[in-house]
């Protein structure tokens, strides 16, 4: 059997992580091709739908990544993610969601290989874990 | 079931058009789009395609303000649920509150291979493996991290409802992998989704062994008792809390301490119209010494909601049907209002940090669930 190729969604803020991203991208920088990046303006619109909503549809991981607190666009981005983030990691481990699954990091434009390590680091870890305990599949 | 099943199971064919109904709706009061009168005729008229597409069928309330006085006895609310089915298979959602986070994460709990870890809260309370009466928490432990913002603390009431049934010399079952009863999907049309959830509910419930049920919300309580029966076999008593409770009353079981206040009562829509359960709760307001029970303008089985059921269509009209319930509310001179539904209670007290709410009139009140003023009641 082939290798399980776990699904990861990455939301990511346009101004600082989609930013780090693209400059992977064109430094050639190599990471895992499972990352599907979705590109939100700013990491303090994340509404915890899409993060159900993306486990409802399939993934096998969510990460939201936005910019520093410093740096954010819009002034208030990231402590309203991070407000968020904290409410939505006790409903999604109440659901048996283990850790690892819901991230939440901080990264700049310049920071393009710590994009890379992220999703390394994160493949890495759901891997092991294997398919999302919310997936509409039945255990065989 | 198409359109023309629905007007036979739900007698919509006997409609005089009075319009009773619509000049009940607390709906129509607020916003004049929405006509319980006119959707029961567009079915009449065979627009199908009109009704199903038609924003105002998720402004519905389902609360049976309307079919209580309906001279026809037409079943209005059952009538939207099942429109509702109709719509949702051709991708009608309606505006979902919270932009639908709740509706999703009760979609998730349909998911076969959960594990949850639900049950964290559980500290101070004596619950066993193996006993006859499974108290059933419903979404208590979810909506926790959702609304702690707004003052309301869900967990607490499903902590106090197990106290109180320690007291009355009850160690219950709680289920730990339990699933949603499913209400909210059923009453926004998503009644797949129910059909799993309440088959997975059943399945754990025949492996615990209960005989009793006993639910501390009232939209559980419906469910099983009403829509349950239509799609799976449960083989035992549902109760809920305040019928329990006023049995032990009446058999002098329960010994309250005083406790001074003015309270008034919320029938939330459920228990009251749905399942005729008006007294029991009043009677276990009244047997706590102290307490002064004042009735709102309208109360029992007239009794307005608190302006939005099951997480679909919340907006200016909720807010408005919520602030006039509250100055009722405030009008009795009464510094608690009790009502023995968490959803009426985050309702409520979202209406009051509700920041435009500010500038208009005092609706601040402390609202209460009736567990836990009981849980405070036999504190010793």
């Amino acid at each position: 059997m082939a290798e399980f190729e776990p699904k990861i969604i990455a939301l990511c803020c346009n101004w600082c992580t989609y930013a780090a991203a693209d400059i992977a991208g064109t430094s050639r920088i190599h990471y895992p091709s499972n990352v599907r990046i979705v590109r939100v303006m700013c990491s303090g619109m994340v509404d915890p739908i899409y993060i159900l909503k993306a486990f409802e549809m399939g993934a096998d991981g969510v990460l939201i990544a936005g910019c520093h607190e410093a740096d954010c666009h819009y002034l208030n981005g990231p402590p309203k993610c991070d407000a968020m983030f904290e409410k939505m990691k006790r409903v999604v481990n109440m659901l048996g969601l283990e850790d690892g699954r819901l991230r939440r990091e901080m990264i700049s434009t310049s920071e393009a290989p710590i994009f890379a390590q992220v999703i390394e680091g994160m493949v890495k870890q759901i891997k092991k874990l294997g398919h999302s305990p919310l997936q509409e599949r039945v255990k065989v | 079931m198409n359109l023309e099943d629905i007007i036979k199971e739900t007698k919509t064919y006997y409609c005089l058009e009075c319009g009773k109904c619509t000049s009940l709706c607390p709906v129509s009061r607020h916003n004049s789009n929405f006509s319980p009168r006119l959707m029961l005729e567009r079915a009449l008229m065979d627009f199908e395609g009109e009704l199903i597409h038609d924003r105002e069928l998720f402004s519905c309330l389902t609360c049976y303000a309307c079919s209580n006085l309906c001279p026809s006895d037409v079943d209005y609310p059952v009538f939207t649920q099942k429109v509702r089915n109709l719509a949702f298979g051709q991708g009608e959602h309606g505006d979902c509150a919270h932009s639908g986070t709740l509706l999703s994460l009760m979609r998730l709990m349909s998911r076969p291979c959960i594990k949850q870890r639900r049950l964290e809260w559980l500290d101070g309370c004596r619950t066993s493996e193996k006993s006859e009466v499974l108290y059933f928490v419903g979404c208590a432990p979810y909506f926790q991290p959702v609304f702690e913002d707004i003052e309301v603390s869900p967990v607490n009431i499903a902590r106090n409802s197990i106290k109180i049934l320690n007291a009355l010399g009850i160690e219950p079952m709680v289920l730990p992998n339990e699933r949603c009863c499913g209400h909210d999907l059923l009453w926004t049309g998503d009644v797949e989704t129910f059909k799993k959830l309440a088959q997975f509910n059943a399945q754990m419930i025949k492996e615990s062994g209960a005989k009793k049920i006993v639910f501390s919300c009232p939209e559980g309580y419906r469910t099983f008792k009403l829509d349950y029966p239509n799609y799976v076999d449960l083989g035992c008593e549902v109760l809920h809390i305040s019928e329990l409770l006023v049995e032990k009353i009446g058999q002098n079981g329960v010994k309250f301490k005083e406790i001074k206040k003015n309270v008034t009562y919320q029938d939330p829509c459920r228990l009251g119209r749905h399942l005729g359960i008006y007294e029991s709760p009043r009677e276990i307001i009244k047997a706590i010494p102290g307490i002064k029970l004042t009735e709102m303008e309208h109360s029992g089985d007239e009794s307005i909601c608190c302006g939005t059921s099951a997480w679909t269509n919340c907006g200016s009209y909720s807010k408005k049907i919520r602030e006039e319930r509250l100055f009722e509310a405030k009008a009795t001179g009464a510094e608690v209002l009790v009502t023995a539904c968490p959803k009426c209670q985050i309702h409520f007290k979202c209406a009051m940090v509700d920041k435009g709410a500010e500038k208009g009139p005092d609706i601040k009140m402390e609202v209460m669930d009736l567990v836990n003023l009981v849980a405070d009641a036999m504190e010793t």
